[in-house]
This record gives structure tokens, C-alpha cells and sequence, in this order.
């Protein structure tokens, strides 16, 4: 009986996200002086959101359903992004700026002669997807293994996840890394042998953002609803409680939050080639902390809120920083404050949610 | 004595010459010699509080126990250390002949055969009494089989059947939160049969519950004792005799008693400590 009301809330969530994907392609091939037209700007400006969106039902499957407040999810979004960038860059060829056939541009200048052994690999798309989603996930087993297992909760292990954002960032930041220090990653001019430039790629790129968010949610959801979700949200509740039901909570956690990691490097790998840069500001610990901030007033605890959240605040923060930039930040920190306040379920606790929330994902607010 | 204290490893014990070849960890729970938990002495030290002092406990198959001490007495402490939770400094606890629990974690000791009901009452306040149930019931506990777990018609009538024991039927599908404090305690006591336990550790059960409601948690711990081992905590003396079971008296750490009821209340060493009297022998 509730399993149909969360069928009928997947269907719903699918059924927006593929009429947005069908309504944009449509308008976007109005002729450009048309009142509908979507701009090839707009098309883009919407898969990044969407990767967004991603993002933000992998730190809600940790934080909302397990309990783990992760302030370093960043850290496997940008992962996931450098090693698409590292395809992309190995895509350019000898199209560089220095027409080197074998070194990336930021090689050659730095006078390199050799290609470091952690880029080979990188020529193949097939090496580059499996990389996009192990690697993150391999992090994330490695800090969890430690972490869950230490029974390292709540704040600390917050901080820790800041902590690991933040050394990554650092690293990323050297040019010895060989990961293009500073300017990271760019000048990207192909995926799969098509020109990144053009619309169709572009579009094409917005379609497989929604497809991959879909897919995710669907990925989510089923486990959610099956008796592993209810182990999570038990987790999340009453941690001591489950263990003596003998479950193993670090078992658990480990693996949820390594899938979670995963989503999160998929969602970084879809967002490169779309805004054609990745760099190590993408680990920085305001970023982790702003996913979170999406996440809460979206409404924790549904993945949907998750996806409203991600969508809506960086809708308004493109808008603002158009309209008045150095404003965003403040209304921001004010949006979180008053959701926090007024919405403790964020806008999917609004009642216009209410009657098809499922009463497993809500959580209540704590101190 | 206190020649013998802060002794607290010796590093050969008489009786344990041949310690390492005692099995640790059997998976098979053996109850041949009809005592199911063994705990000798146990002594903990939390920063200088000595709350358990070289204990002796023990509890055979099938019986009913209550133990009862004031406050600090190390009831909760020994409850924790039977199920994992807290790790004596020394002494052994073994569960069965062969189950040593100081090298089991808590998840481990519940696969085991031991379940705790706490002393606050302790449901997923956020899940559904239904679910709550099951996720309580016999079966997988690993990752991937809870995930493809399929709930059959077989599963669900013996959750309906324990919810008609503890009165939640019309309950079922509520969110536990929203149960009153006895309902609660009485969806963790069947949280805990659920688990199916050779032994059953239950704190204060009987806190928050009406007359009526205490009278059907004797029934229901009565019946449970025979089957499986059951030992309880309890403060209210009512419920302690109603329960009619041998009783055991904890004080600072150590068992200061054992018998019946009437035995125990005419202990002058438990007025002594209960009524803060010297006895007038």
C-alpha cells in the first residue's frame, strides 16, 4: 500500500524529468526568433543543473536516509569530473595549443617529456567510465572502511569529510600532481568523436544528464524501498538499536556510502564536458557545504526534495549573480536559515507534498 | 585484598594453564550442560568507578531471573557487557559452553542468540510498527540480502501474529513514534521475541505501564521463560514478586544475594542496603 504511493511519486518524478527533457529538445529547435525558443545557453545552463541534481540524491541517500551529514561530497564529484577531464584532454590530440601528439598543453609548458603512467588508460572511454565511478567509490570505501569502522559519527566524521575535501584540493593544486594544478583541466574539444562545441552534443549532453538522473533515482528508490532502506533509516534513528538486532551498521554504511560516492563521481563526470572545465576549486570545502545546503531545503529524507533543492537554488543563484551578485550569498545563508526555521522538512514537506510523502523517508528535525 | 588489587592481569592463572586451547568462537550455540550464560569474574573500571566488581553470574537454560540493586549497582553495565557493549577489564563471559562473548561484537552476540530490550524504550520511531517487526525477524542480516529480501505471506502472518500478542494490531501500519510509552514498550519486547533469542536481557519493562498492562507483561515473560532464558531488571517490587523467579540483588558491582523473593527481603545484608539500617544482630 505505501510501496504504491512511493511507485506513484517515482512515476511522477520520472514523468517531470523526462517532459522537461522532451519540452526543452522541442523548443530548443524552434527557430531562434520564436517567443519558446531555449537557447543552446539555457541547454546547457539545464544538464548542469541536472548533474547537479545528481549530486544532490547522492549526499540525500547518505544524509537524509542514513544519517550521515557528508561535507566532502564534493571531493568525489570533482574525482568523478577529472577523470572525464582526463579523457577529454587525451581527446584533443595534437590540436593543442603546442600540437603535441602525446602531452596534454600544461605538460609540455611545464616541460615534461613523458606522460605520467596514472594518465595512461585514459585514451579508452571504456577505461574512462569505469575510472569515473571506481575511483570516487574507492575513495570513499578506503575513508569509510576506517571511519565506520571506528564508529567514527556525527560531527567528527563531518569534519573528517571536510578535512578530506580540503587535503584533495591542496593536492589538486600542485602542479607536480600532473592534473593541470591550478588551471585544472580545459580547451576540451571532443567526447566520443564529436565536436563538444556544437548544439547537438550539447543537447545531447542536457538528454543524457536527465537519463542518468533518472536512472539514479529509480537506483535510489528500489533500494530505499526494500528492507535495506529500512535498515538505513533504522540506522539513522536508533544506530545502537540496530547492532543489537545484529546488524552491522558499518557494513551497511561503508556500502551506501560508497554507492553514494559513485553517484557523485557519475554526476561530476556528466558536468565537465557540459561547463568544459574542471579545477581544483571544485574541491573546495564551500561546495561540499552548498550541496548540503540544496539538499536541506529541498527536504531531506526525499529524494525528490533532494532534486527541487539542486534545481531551484541554483536556478535563483544564476539569477542573482546576474541580477545582483554580491547579494547571493547573503540570500542564500537567509534561504537556509528561514527553511531551517519555518520548513524543517525543506519544500518537500510543504503540505502540497505532504499527502504522497511516505512516513519512512520524513525525519525529523534534530537538535 | 588490596595486595591483590590493581593485580588485575595475572599473567598465568591456575585454572587456565591451557587457555589457548579453548575454542573462542564455535558457530553452533552449546547449551549440553544447561547453563546458558556464563559470567566469572567480570570487573570493570570506568575512570576510577569500579561499577562491577569480580561478578559471578549465571543463568541456566530456560530459566527466569530478575535482579534487582540500587542504582549503580552495575545492572545496565552487566547488561552491556553480555550483549557487547562494554568490555570488562577482567574476567570471562562466555554464552553456552562455547560462545565466548568478550571476542564477539554487538552484532555478532545478537546473531548468537542474545536479545536486549533497553531500558528506554527503544523502537524506530520513524518506521512503522510493521516494519519495525520485520526488520526485527529471524533472517538475513547481511547488506545484500536485506536489499532482495521479499516479504511472503509466511513472514507477514507471524508479524500479524506478534502484534496480536502485544496488542498493536489496529497499530500495525502507524509510525512507531506515535505510540504511547507502553505501546512502545511493549513493540520492543516483541521487536525482541521477533529475534528469536535463546537468551532475553529486559531492562525495566515494566516502566510507564498501567496495572493491566504489567499484569499481561508477567503473563507474556512467564510464558517466554521455559523456551528461552530470560532475565530481568526491574525497580518496581510489585512486578519482581509478581513474576515469581528467583532474584538476584546487585550491589556495587558484585552479587550481595540470591534466593526467592522472601529469602531476599529478609536478607538483613539487602535491608542493609536497601533501608540504609544497620542490621540489629
Amino acid at each position: 500500500m505505501r510501496t504504491g504511493k512511493s511507485r506513484l511519486s517515482s512515476l511522477l518524478f520520472i514523468s517531470a524529468v523526462v517532459t522537461l527533457l522532451v519540452s526543452v529538445t522541442t523548443f530548443n529547435q524552434l527557430p531562434a526568433d520564436h517567443d519558446l525558443h531555449v537557447g543552446n545557453f539555457m541547454v546547457s545552463l539545464l544538464g548542469k543543473y541536472l548533474t547537479y541534481a545528481i549530486l544532490a540524491v547522492a549526499v540525500d541517500l547518505v544524509w537524509g536516509y542514513l544519517g550521515i551529514l557528508s561535507l566532502g561530497h564534493a571531493a568525489f564529484f570533482a574525482l568523478g569530473g577529472y577523470a572525464m577531464g582526463m579523457y577529454l584532454m587525451r581527446q584533443i590530440g595534437d590540436r593543442g595549443v603546442y600540437g603535441n601528439p602525446d602531452l596534454p598543453d600544461f605538460m609540455v609548458f611545464l616541460n615534461w617529456t613523458e606522460l605520467p603512467w596514472y594518465w595512461s588508460g585514459f585514451d579508452s572511454f571504456a577505461f574512462t567510465a569505469l575510472a569515473i565511478l571506481l575511483i570516487p567509490g574507492l575513495l570513499a570505501f578506503v575513508f569509510g572502511w576506517f571511519a565506520f569502522r571506528s564508529r567514527v559519527n556525527g560531527v567528527y566524521l563531518s569534519i573528517i569529510t571536510q578535512a578530506l575535501t580540503y587535503a584533495l584540493m591542496l593536492a589538486f593544486f600542485r602542479n607536480e600532481m600532473g592534473f593541470g594544478g591550478n588551471n585544472g583541466l580545459t580547451d576540451f574539444k571532443d567526447i566520443l568523436g564529436f565536436d563538444l562545441r556544437s548544439d547537438q552534443v550539447r543537447l545531447g549532453l542536457f538528454i543524457a544528464s536527465g537519463v542518468a538522473l533518472i536512472i539514479v533515482y529509480l537506483l535510489c528508490d528500489s533500494l530505499l524501498r526494500s528492507r535495506l532502506g529500512k535498515v538505513a533509516i533504522a540506522i539513522r534513528d536508533a544506530e545502537d538499536r540496530t547492532r543489537f538486532l545484529g546488524y552491522r551498521v558499518e557494513r551497511v554504511k561503508l556500502t551506501l556510502f560508497t554507492l553514494s560516492a559513485m553517484i557523485a563521481g557519475l554526476a561530476g563526470a556528466l558536468y565537465v564536458p557540459q561547463v568544459g572545465i574542471i579545477n581544483p576549486g571544485e574541491f573546495s570545502p564551500l561546495n561540499s557545504i552548498e550541496v548540503v545546503v540544496w539538499v536541506a531545503i529541498g527536504g531531506r529524507g526525499t529524494l525528490y526534495g533532494a532534486v527541487i533543492g539542486a534545481m531551484g537554488v541554483n536556478y535563483a543563484k544564476t539569477w542573482f549573480t546576474g541580477a545582483y551578485p554580491e547579494a547571493w550569498l547573503f540570500a542564500l545563508g537567509l534561504l537556509f536559515v528561514l527553511v531551517t526555521l519555518a520548513l524543517p522538512k525543506g519544500i518537500a514537506g510543504l503540505h502540497l507534498f505532504k499527502s504522497r510523502n511516505k512516513p519512512t523517508g520524513k525525519m525529523e528535525p534534530k537538535t | 585484598m588490596s595486595a591483590v588489587h590493581g593485580y588485575r592481569k595475572p599473567l598465568i592463572r591456575r585454572d587456565r594453564t591451557f587457555e589457548f586451547l579453548i575454542p573462542q568462537y564455535v558457530d553452533d550455540l552449546d547449551l549440553s550442560h544447561g547453563t546458558a550464560l556464563y559470567l566469572e569474574d567480570i570487573s570493570v573500571n570506568f575512570d576510577g568507578f569500579q561499577a562491577i566488581k569480580d561478578l559471578n553470574f549465571y543463568v541456566n537454560t530456560g530459566e527466569l531471573r530478575c535482579l534487582i540493586g540500587p542504582n549503580g549497582a552495575g545492572k545496565t553495565t552487566l547488561m552491556d557487557i553480555v550483549t557487547g557493549k562494554t568490555r570488562p577489564d577482567t574476567g570471562s563471559a562466555w554464552f553456552g559452553q562455547r560462545i565466548n562473548l568478550l571476542r564477539m561484537d554487538e552484532a555478532e552476540i545478537a546473531q548468537a542468540g542474545i536479545g536486549r530490550k533497553f531500558q528506554k524504550p527503544s523502537v524506530f520511531e520513524n518506521l512503522s510498527v510493521f516494519d519495525n517487526l520485520e526488520l526485527s525477524m529471524t533472517g538475513t542480516r547481511s547488506v545484500w540480502g536485506t536489499f532482495r529480501a521479499k516479504m511472503n505471506r509466511q513472514t507477514v502472518e507471524r508479524i500479524e501474529a506478534m502484534a496480536e500478542t502485544i496488542n498493536l494490531t489496529d497499530q500495525l501500519n502507524r509510525v512507531a513514534g506515535l505510540l504511547s510509552h507502553g505501546q512502545k514498550q511493549w513493540l520492543e519486547i516483541g521487536m525482541l521475541i521477533m529475534q528469536n533469542p535463546i537468551l532475553l536481557l529486559v531492562d525495566e519493562p515494566a516502566a510507564g505501564m498501567t496495572h493491566q498492562e504489567m499484569d499481561k507483561t508477567v503473563e507474556l515473560l512467564r510464558s517466554l521463560a521455559g523456551e528461552r532464558a530470560v532475565v530481568v531488571v526491574e525497580h518496581d517490587m510489585e512486578f519482581v514478586r509478581a513474576l515469581q523467579a528467583p532474584v538476584t540483588v546487585l550491589h556495587q558491582g558484585s552479587v550481595l544475594a540470591e534466593g526467592t523473593m522472601d529469602d531476599i527481603q529478609n536478607n538483613s545484608n539487602v535491608m542493609r542496603v536497601y533501608l540504609g539500617t544497620e542490621s540489629t544482630t
